[in-house]
Parts: C-alpha cells; structure tokens; sequence
C-alpha cells in the first residue's frame, strides 16, 4: 500500500461497471446535476464526468461506459481500458466499480478484471433492496474479506447508502487491496467468483416473479406484438402530434417578437438583423426543445421501466436483416417527425457501428419538416383527382413519398453495414433487465441533461448557421426601384442578394434536375430548415399572405427562355424526389456533429444523400419526360 | 461459413444452444474462445458447468431470451450456435 501517495488536490475516481448495473443513476446521485459531457478523442463514447466536493476534499467522477469486459472488441469499447491505463487523460487514482446485487454471479467476472488492474479499488452494490425482496442474503462484511476491498450497499435513486459510501470515496488511501489477484482466464475467473459467492452469498436471489409474470405477456408472441405496435404509435404520436402546439406556439412567440422588434425599433440592418437573424436563429434551436423534451421523458422512462430492451427484442429480427438491431426501430420511427431527435434517440444503441448506420440513414425518413413542401407542390400540380373510391391521387403521391423514403433508408443501412462499416460486426446480446418502477427525479436528470447538450452543443451551430444563411440572403443590401410594393422590393433584394447571385451561378448544375435559379435560391436557404424554400419561393415570387397565391404564382411561371411553364411534371417529380434524399436541414448536420463528436460523419451524410439526392432527381426527370414527354 | 460448421462439437451429447427449444434446461460445456466473440460470450458467463435456461423466443423467432448466472440476456441464434451445452431434466441441477 506504500506505493499510493494521493496528493490532497483534485481526486479521480472512475465509475466502471455493466449496463444496468444502476452506474448512472449512482452517478447523477453523486454529482447531481453537475455533470459535465464532452468527448473521447476519435470514437464515438460519451465522455461524462461530474465534480463531488466530500469533507471538503475535492474529487471527479469519471462515468466510463458500461461494459461487460475489459477485453475491447471495437475501438469504442477500448475507452474504458485506456482511461483506466491513462491513455486518455491523467488515469484515475482509485476506481469505483458498480454492480447490481441482483447479479454478482456474473458481476464477478468483471470485477475479477478491473481488480488485476492493481488500482485502489472497492464495489458498491447497487438494487440491494430488490436482493431482499427476491429472497437473497448478502454478508457484506464476508464480502469485503473474501474480495479483499470495501463494499458498500446502496440504494441510489432513494439515496440509501450514499452517506457511507461519500465517506469511503473520500479516503482511496485507506482502502484495503485484495492480497492475492483473481486470475485471468474466464473460467478460473468463474471459479474465483463461486468461492467469493460462496463465503458470503448465504441465500441466492430468487428469480424476479413480477419480471416473470410482465414477461408472459410482454413477450407473448401475440399480445407482445400487439403491446409493441400501441407503445410505438404511442411515441410516434407523441413527438408529431403532441409536439407540435408546443413548436407552434414557439414559432408564435418568435413570430410576434421578431414583428414587435422591426415595429418599435428604426428601420435599418441593425434591426433586421436582431428581428430576422438572431431572433429567429434562436427560435429555429429552442423550436426543437419540446420533441426533444417529450421524447427523451418516453424513452428514458421506457428505458428505466425495463420496456426498451423487451421492445428491442420484439423487432430485432426486422432490424437484423438490414444488418441493425432492435433498438435502430425507436431512432428511426422518431425520425419520422424529426432526425434530430431520432438521432439524439440513438443513444440507447449499445453498438457504436449499429448507432452509427442508424444516424447516418435517420435523416431519409419523411420528416415533419418536408411537408410543408410536398403539400406545396402536390397541392399546386398533382390533380385532386380520385383513383380509387376514397383514394385520391395527391394522397397517393404522398405516401409514396414517405415509403420512397423508409425503403432508401433501410436500402442504404444494408449497404452501408456490407461497404464502409464492414467487418466491425459485434455478437448481438442484450440484457433483460427486471422491470423496476422509474422515479421521476432520474428521469427528469437525464431529459435536462439531455435538452442541455442539444442547447450548447448543436444550438450554438444551429445559430451560427442560421446567421450566416441570412447574411448570404440579405448582402449586398440593393435598395429596390422607386415605386415598387413591399413584396416586389423584397424579391428585388432577394435576387440581388448573394444567394440569388449563387442561385443564378449553379443554375447550369441543376438545370438537368430541370431546376432554374429560383428553385436554386429555394435550395439554398432550405438549408436552415426544409420548409423555408416555402417562405424563400414566396419571397422570390413576391406572393403575398393569401393562400393560394404562391401556388398560382408557381403554375403561372414561365421560363424567359422557352416561353414554356417552369414547373413541367417532370420537374415538380424531380423536385420531390430530391426533397426525399437530401440532407436539407442544419440542425441534423448539427446534431450529428454532436452525437459523433465530430465533422466527418456529418459530411459524409450530407455528400451521400446530395450525391444521391441528384442521381435520382436527374433519372426521375429522364423518367418523366420520356413518360409524358418533355414540354 | 457459420459457426455452426465452423467449430466442432465436442464429445458426449452435446449440442448447439441455439438448437434448443423455449423452456429447455440445459449445462454449457464448452464456448469457443478463439475468437473475440467467443471471449466475450465468456466473458457474458457462458462458461463450461454453467447451467442455462431457455426462456423464450422473440415473436419473429429471433434472437432468444436466455436466463443464466441469475440474469436474462438475448442472444441471436447465429451466436449462441458459439456455445455447446448438454441438455438436462427440467429442474436445474444445484449449482452451489
């Protein structure tokens, strides 16, 4: 023990245990809501880390991620190894493990592990009330002899234990050392654990009989599956449906503010730069904060109740064929209302490559976002005509467009799981944990800290990108003729701006979608968010307020050149489709940037789906033509 | 080639797990453990006299929940073909 010398400046503790070893909700109960979330240089792990101050000593809590081995099979699973090596960062001066009660027989191996690893260590138990409720007896003092450290009992979302177990994590220095080490190879590790076991595990638990019971229906073939479709439309309701009074109502308050800035303030940049940059810019991040809000409650709740993995489970076989596992479904069904709280959603994805196919196909699912755009041009081209009874022609295209979508994004996974991410294929296992009640103080946790990294991570990007677009769509400022209305200057400044002068440059390049520069312009701003090329059009086409007015607006284009309509078929098709495909929206790219630490994924994504977006946009316009034959 | 034909079964009335039906009780006798997977299958306690249970197959078939060393975890069937137990009566011989 000599060779410990712990100076009294800041102490690192590392938090290593399993998933569902109850390691985060210990933590969240250490360090509150304190935690700070950042990144491990180059893979895709969360890096979390909380400050405790104990009698007056100050300590950080590394959360390192749960794992069942500290034998890595992929780069993202060698961060635990390494931080404990301090390969990444000074190492830890002592280590924390965390194990469920419930399930020492194979806790054991893992603790045999960490202990070889020679640092001062000692095991907190979490669930040790569920241990008692099953019927298993545990000798903690025997315990601590037979495994050479100390081991403290908790029960972390009431808070029992925690007092003790602050007190034994101030003093590393103190804690005892096992005087032999476990031995390696897995099964003498096994045969460690059993005589650990034996010494102090007097009576086992029993199994969970309520887990049971909820199981057989559950899991029921029938009235699983049943169960599982209702939880989905469930969540799927909640963030398109419930969500969006909430964004409604944000978008109002914007509205108004943005309104009440340029009717009390002079008119000038300035102005419009407070009312049609910043004010919207900060709109366009918080309008995400109620999905984001009521997804993660769902989904935290459905992972704490114990459902995400009986869910995962129910619809793994799906999933697997295109090369995913159960947990993509949730991420990708929430995609439907929007990527960016279907990507945040991947989180629960345990396996990186998995997480990763699933956040690089998300952004192909038909978003809220694309319909404002769709109705426009479906509303102003394809006839409302019935095909078939009650089916009618526009509502066809419509569906046609979501499942275009959902089969490019299942298309795309298969590929990309048998191309770029090939060969990192992991076995598939995941836990079933007992179902337990969740409490709403963890929840409430994780949803803040969740809303909290989307608002410092992807919101500063978001602004930032909003800003820019609006300087590209404001410069250089050409003040309009004398005499013209309001909305013929606002087309005037929009054209001469640089992103009309861009829109009439790559014209060329897109006049094989059989796009002219307007739709360009379109394109542009529809960057920030899909449905702004619906304001960006109107703008260009000086519409006004009335509906129906841009639609006509859009029927009654005529190309300077041809003399003949803009919008043939084969152009409204291509327009669609290239909605269908492209990543035409900041705050995914923004979010993916958060959730993969970094640009390369999002560029990737974003170049992919572009590449993609034109070859089908251009075949679709082939297509069409030769159809119904060009205009 | 699947790890079905990719490793051999060893002696006495072994069998792949992923041939067992839901509701079976069977011992593992060996786990493949040249290979990363089969080290963390291990490493998951799939270890040799470790007694397993068969709790039930996913709707679709795929994967299986399976209930050892006092927790439930699924497997595919493509991996638990990795591990080889020998099938025993219903009730689960004692294991402390």
């Amino acid at each position: 023990m000599s060779e410990i010398s712990l100076g009294a400046g800041l102490l690192r503790l590392g938090l290593v245990g399993s998933p569902n070893s109850g390691k985060t909700t210990l933590f969240n109960a250490l360090t509150g809501l304190r935690a700070k979330v950042g990144n491990y240089p180059g893979v895709t792990v969360e890096r979390r880390e909380g400050e405790l101050e104990i009698d007056g000593r100050r300590a950080l809590v590394i959360d390192l991620p749960g794992t069942y081995s500290l034998e890595p099979i992929s780069p993202d699973e060698a961060v635990v190894d390494r931080v404990i090596d301090g390969e990444l960062g000074p190492a830890p001066d002592a280590l924390v493990m965390v194990a469920d009660a419930c399930t020492l027989e194979r806790s054991l191996l893992l603790i045999a592990q960490v202990l070889r690893r020679g640092l001062p260590a000692c095991l907190v138990l979490t669930m040790t009330d569920e241990l008692h409720a099953r019927g298993g007896v545990l000798d903690i003092p025997r315990f601590e002899r037979a495994l050479g450290i100390p081991v403290r009992g908790v029960v972390g979302h009431r808070g029992l234990g925690l007092a003790a177990l602050r007190e034994l994590l101030a003093r590393p220095e103190s804690w005892s050392r096992p005087p032999v080490l476990p031995p390696e190879p897995a099964e003498e590790r096994a045969g460690w654990a059993a005589s650990v076991l034996a010494s102090a595990l007097t009576r086992r638990p029993g199994p969970s009989r309520a887990s049971e019971a909820i199981d057989r229906v559950v899991l029921h073939p029938f009235a699983g599956t049943l169960l599982f479709a209702i939880v989905m439309v469930v969540f799927f309701q909640l963030i398109f449906v419930w969500a969006v009074p909430a964004m409604d109502g944000i978008d109002a308050v914007v509205g108004w503010a943005a309104r009440h800035v340029h009717a009390t303030l002079p008119p000038g940049l300035a102005t419009d730069f407070l009312a049609d940059a910043l004010i919207a810019g900060v709109g366009s991040v918080i309008v995400f904060l109620p999905q984001i809000v009521l997804l993660f409650t769902l989904l935290f709740l459905l992972e704490d109740v114990g459902y995400m993995a009986r869910a995962a489970f129910v619809i793994d076989r799906v999933m697997g064929r295109i090369g995913l596992e159960g947990r993509s479904f949730v991420s990708l069904l929430s995609s439907y209302a929007c990527a960016v709280p279907g990507i945040m959603a991947t989180r629960t994805i345990p396996s990186p490559r998995n997480r990763l196919i699933t956040i690089l196909v998300a952004p192909l699912m038909t978003c809220s976002a694309r319909l404002p755009v769709y109705a426009l041009l479906i509303g102003a081209f394809v006839p409302a005509t019935s095909v078939l009874g009650p089916l009618r022609l526009q509502g066809l295209v419509l569906l046609g467009l979501y499942l275009l979508g959902a089969f490019a994004a299942l298309a795309v996974a298969a590929l990309l799981g048998r191309t770029v991410m090939r060969g990192e294929s992991l076995p598939f296992y995941m836990e079933l944990p007992p179902y337990r009640w969740p409490t709403a103080k963890l929840v409430a946790t994780q949803v803040w800290g969740s809303a909290r990294a989307f608002l410092r991570r992807a919101g500063t990007v978001i602004l930032t990108v909003s800003i820019v677009l609006w300087c590209l769509l404001s410069f250089p400022r050409t003040p309009a003729p004398e005499g013209t209305t309001p909305a013929e200057a606002s087309r005037f400044a929009l054209e001469h701006s640089l992103a009309g002068r861009a829109g009439h440059a790559f014209e060329p390049l897109i006049a094989p979608l059989g796009f002219d520069w307007k739709i360009g312009v379109g394109l542009l701003s529809s960057l920030a968010a899909r449905e702004v090329i619906v304001a960006t059009l109107a703008q260009i086409y000086a519409a006004t307020d009335e509906p129906g007015s841009l639609r006509d607006a859009l029927r009654r284009d005529v190309s300077p050149d041809t003399g003949r309509p803009v919008y043939t078929p084969a152009t409204v098709a291509s327009l669609l489709v290239f909605f269908v495909f492209a990543l035409q929206c900041m705050s995914t790219i923004a979010v993916m940037k958060r959730e993969t630490n970094g640009w390369r994924w999002p560029a990737f994504a974003f170049s992919y789906l572009l590449v993609l977006a034109y070859a089908a946009s251009f075949a679709t316009h082939r297509l069409v033509e030769a159809l119904v034959g060009a205009p | 080639m699947s790890p079905l034909e990719a490793s051999t079964p060893p002696a006495r009335a072994a069998v792949s797990l992923a041939s067992l039906a839901p509701g079976a009780h069977a011992v593992i006798q060996s786990v493949d453990s040249s290979t990363a997977i089969g080290r963390r299958l291990q490493d998951l306690g799939f270890l040799p006299r470790t007694p397993i249970h068969v709790l039930r197959r996913a709707p679709l078939g795929d994967p299986v929940a399976y209930e050892l060393r006092g927790y439930r975890l699924c497997l595919r069937r493509v991996d638990a073909a990795r591990v080889w137990v020998v099938p025993t009566d219903p009730a689960p011989p004692a294991s402390s």
